[in-house]
């Protein structure tokens, strides 16, 4: 059974015909074109779908789209609208990816972090970025980025 | 003495670092193919080992939104990298759980799911072999009654009429005074079990026959010139030459060697041809991603080894017995590489070197960052310590007194490349406080520490070669077109660092480009760490292919002496007239006028090609001597503090360090990156992932819920990388590669650390918790 439902992606609504159980993540790739979230594992292991909703980390392949509608989607396409965030350049200056297949799901997971607690430690940082693999970094760049926003530094020096 | 560079050397942020920050970045499965785009479901073996007795497709093919269903009829063709053993689909047999026997091609993913499971096949079920010993049992279930009758490169050995697809033999010395001269003998099995390699991308492929008769594939690959080849190869039959095929890399989300070769691939590549005019993607789910692409090998290593009191090694006897799985078309080369390499980066003058291939009903093995060297390197890095123990020696000491230098005769002859080996083993063993002993403030814990050396060439046919083709912008900007991949490594910025520091153009001027084997030249594979130092020369010949044609030009037009000129910040100078300067961007498309109003030059552009011609895989089969099939050695040395919970075993790396020799670092961020990406890579297949297979050979865990891998809590508390840079002289300013090195002594590190923490020696990896609580309820020893 179709229907249709509207979606508010990066502050933008974008009314899609959906089947009751399409998942977010299949949506927003085939239906909207928003392909940052990507597909790795399709079961909640892997982190790589990850979307914020109303600002918190989802899984987007986990959930439905139905489920999503009436919510704030955002996509690290919708942060970088104004240009870079500057967790985005300390992803960069401190090569906090690689492949960069992970990266839009750990930059959402740490973005929602700095956004109740601009100021973690790196447990804190560890513990947020859990649920998202990454197999090429060993985290620790990613770590080190995040700390640096944490500590207020860095816009600087690059 | 370091040379005085501009660009190289430098912590040059990654060129590809906005489109993968931003989500801008396009992977295969992030392009759009438009509404007539269909989808791929693959009919699988649910056995190890079976005969297939016959396939009704009439049902999945009435389901409506089904456009064909394929099966092993449609192609009866053969492929390989370097023995064709594997057909695109099963034929009369299916030799891995997991195997692809049909496909059903469909408007929409789930129809093609419903239908493909009415697919019905029928199966005569064959004893699995799943154990590398029991496939060397003269009584042994034949997995390829043909092997003697593949296709396969000259440096293979197959024995038909056996399992073994490949037995590859180093002698060297005289094993018996060898053995006669050491004071020490010293025994035992060391035991790897396979591996996934867990890129977070998993495979896919889109495939477009257009009715023009090309075909092009957009492909998450590592090596697109490769597969071209496979492709045209195995799908001449349909009239497809190389011209007709196009492979087209967009980013790639991790390859780890799983996505070199065409294991899956070459699925995509036919089901196109099935479905002309349609494109037809096939997605590999997590669950295939684990069981139908390439794995790990698993290993068996008996290492014998003997020394004297002095510590000096008098003899290696090394028996590989690899379980290569269903399929070895590529893993076979690991089987290989790894024969010639097994002594480790040690002088050892009497040398019996045994590496045998040996198919199983298992998922085909193949290459995995440090193809095979990991899995040897865990026995032979544990053999070391215990040997050095054994005499009373310092294993750091051992291990500096038997390392390789410079022209040492390598096992099978050839000499050893320049190294800075002792300088890897010195500061690593001071940055870990080697030889001081560390106590935990907590009486529920144990410290130890390990220590290691690691050595690694790359393993590639004689001829492999890389191409890249360099032109000019009308602002002086640059584009490079190579074929090398950007697997996640920083290769785009390495590239244009070497062009950036030939024409002294800056690095964010210069754009380098992806693979698409219509436009971009050749390059083997990236793989074998070798795309910085082989393509790294090639992009450094195009760089001054373009900088002569900028000097002949600017000389011809001003009459300044060619050795005059030179190229400085985006301009050509001359040294004996100090006040000329011609920018770059004023001449490299619009040419340069001349008094009577005509031009002269044109866009400059350049071309660069290396192939490595000192290099050749000949050599007696029964010694492995008379060939030089590796180009040169990337070696280093590993050490790491690991604290353990007695009670359950657990362990924490409270340290790692990784020194590693260059040769010369283009970017050291990047190589930093290496390491501690590769380190952990390294610890998790010594701490965590362990894989399972039942007795009918079905993985038990393909996911991640069930085979671990780190998340950002698991990491070591202290990571250090040391870049040595020892250069290697026909390297692009003496740069080797480091990309596989940095994961391969991890195990070792641990397995030793471990041992000098509870005098516990495991010797079956993984060493998870589990098993060092177990071993803690042994007596002390070896075991």
């Amino acid at each position: 059974m179709k229907r249709t439902i509207n979606l508010i992606i990066n502050e933008e609504s974008w009314p899609v015909d959906v089947e009751a159980g399409d998942t977010l993540l299949d949506v927003l790739r085939t239906k909207v074109g928003v392909k940052s979230p990507k597909v790795g594992c399709e079961r909640g292991d892997c982190g790589a779908c990850t979307v914020l909703l109303d600002g918190k980390t989802v899984r987007s392949c986990l959930i439905l789209a139905v489920e999503a509608e009436g919510h704030r989607i955002t996509t690290v396409e919708g942060l970088s609208k104004e240009g870079l965030t500057p967790l985005q350049q300390a992803f960069i200056r401190h090569n906090s990816f690689q492949c960069g297949f992970c990266a839009p799901g750990i930059v959402l997971a740490a973005t929602e972090l700095l956004a109740r607690n601009e100021h973690p430690d790196e447990d804190q940082i560890k513990e947020a970025l859990a649920g998202n693999l990454c197999r090429c970094t060993g985290y620790q760049p990613i770590i080190e980025a995040i700390l640096e926003v944490s500590r207020g530094g860095g816009e600087d020096d690059g | 003495m370091m040379a005085d560079y501009t660009h190289i050397g430098r912590p040059h942020i990654r060129i590809d670092g906005l489109e993968k920050v931003s989500g801008a970045a396009r992977y295969v499965d992030d392009l759009d193919f438009g509404p007539d785009l269909l989808y791929a479901e693959i009919v699988e073996s649910p056995h190890a080992h079976a005969l297939i007795t016959g396939i009704d497709t009439s049902a999945a093919q009435r389901v409506d939104g089904v456009f064909r269903v394929v099966t092993g009829k449609d192609f009866p063709y053969t492929f390989g990298l370097y023995m064709k053993d594997r057909h695109i689909f099963a034929q009369d047999r299916v030799r891995f759980a997991g195997e692809q026997v049909a496909a059903v091609i469909a408007r929409d993913p789930g129809v093609a799911s419903r239908a493909a499971k009415l697919v019905e096949i029928g199966y005569r079920e064959l004893l699995p072999v799943l154990d590398p010993d029991e496939a060397m049992e003269p009584d042994a279930e034949l997995i390829h009654p043909d092997l003697g009758e593949y296709p396969h490169v000259p440096w293979f050995f197959p024995r038909g009429g056996t399992n073994i697809a490949h037995w590859r033999k180093v002698r060297r010395g005289d094993m018996e005074k060898g053995f006669g001269q050491a004071d020490v003998i010293l025994e035992d099995t060391y035991q790897v079990p396979r591996y996934a390699h867990c890129a977070i991308e998993p495979h896919v492929i889109v495939g477009r026959h257009d009715r023009s008769g090309q075909l092009t594939l957009w492909s998450a690959s590592q090596s697109p010139y490769t597969q071209r080849n496979l492709f045209a190869e195995a799908l001449a039959p349909l009239g497809l030459s190389h011209k007709d095929i196009r492979v087209i890399t967009p980013y790639v989300g991790g390859g780890f060697g799983g996505k070199a070769g065409v294991t899956m691939e070459i699925i995509g590549a036919a089901l196109a041809t099935a479905v002309q005019g349609h494109p037809v993607k096939v997605r590999w789910t997590r669950r295939q991603e684990f069981t139908n692409t390439y794995q790990r090998q698993g290993l068996r290593a008996r290492l014998k080894m003997g020394i004297k009191r002095d510590g000096s090694i008098t003899a290696m006897e090394h028996r590989l017995h690899w379980d290569a799985g269903a399929y070895v078309e590529y893993g076979a080369n690991v089987v290989n590489a790894t024969g010639l390499s097994a002594t480790g980066p040690y002088r050892i003058p009497n040398i019996k070197i045994d590496s045998l291939c040996i198919y199983t009903n298992l998922p085909p093995g193949g290459p995995y960052r440090g193809f095979g060297y990991s899995e040897f390197h865990f026995g032979l890095e544990s053999h070391i310590t215990r040997l050095a123990k054994k005499i009373g020696m310092d294993p750091v000491e051992f291990r500096r007194k038997n390392a390789i230098r410079e022209g040492d005769t390598l096992a099978y002859g050839a000499r050893m490349n320049p190294s800075g080996l002792q300088e890897a083993i010195d500061r690593t063993a001071r940055e870990i406080g080697w030889g001081r002993a560390e106590r935990s403030a907590d009486p529920n814990t144990v410290i130890g520490k390990g220590f290691a050396l690691f050595w690694k060439a790359p393993a590639m046919p004689p001829n492999a070669s890389s191409a890249a083709f360099l032109k000019f912008n009308e602002d002086g900007s640059i584009n490079v077109t190579v074929s090398g991949m950007e697997i996640g490594q920083g290769y785009l910025t390495v590239m244009a660092q070497i062009a950036a520091e030939i024409l002294t153009v800056p690095v964010e001027k210069i754009r380098v480009q992806l693979p698409d084997t219509d436009r971009n030249p050749y390059e083997w594979q990236t793989v074998a760490s070798h795309v910085t130092w082989s393509c790294g020369n090639a992009v450094r010949m195009a760089a001054i292919d373009a900088r002569d044609k900028i000097l002949d030009l600017v000389s011809r037009t001003s009459g300044h002496d060619r050795d005059t000129l030179f190229l400085s910040e985006e301009a050509v100078r001359c040294r004996t007239a100090t006040d000329f300067r011609l920018p770059l961007k004023d001449f490299v498309i619009q040419g340069i006028q001349t008094e009577d109003g005509t031009y002269r030059g044109g866009p400059i552009m350049g071309s660069g090609t290396f192939m490595p011609e000192f290099t050749s895989a000949l050599s007696d089969p029964e010694t492995g001597q008379g060939g030089h099939p590796n180009v040169h050695y990337t070696v280093g040395a590993g050490a790491g503090t690991v604290e353990i919970d007695k009670q359950t075993g657990k362990m924490k790396i409270l340290k790692i360090v990784l020194a590693v020799d260059v040769g010369q670092a283009i970017n050291p961020d990047l190589i930093r990156g290496q390491i501690t990406g590769g380190l952990l890579q390294g610890l998790s297949t010594v701490l965590y992932e362990d894989i399972r297979f039942d007795e009918k050979g079905r993985m038990l865990n393909p996911n991640f819920a069930d085979y671990k891998i780190p998340t950002s809590l698991d990491i070591p508390e202290e990571m250090v990388p040391i870049i040595v840079e020892v250069p290697q002289p026909d390297g692009p300013f003496g740069a080797r590669g480091v990309g596989e090195h940095t994961m391969i002594p991890a195990a070792p590190i641990v397995a030793n650390a471990v041992e000098d923490a509870l005098g516990r020696r495991i010797t079956v990896m993984p060493i998870t918790a589990e098993k060092v609580a177990l071993a803690m309820l042994d007596k002390p020893g070896e075991k």
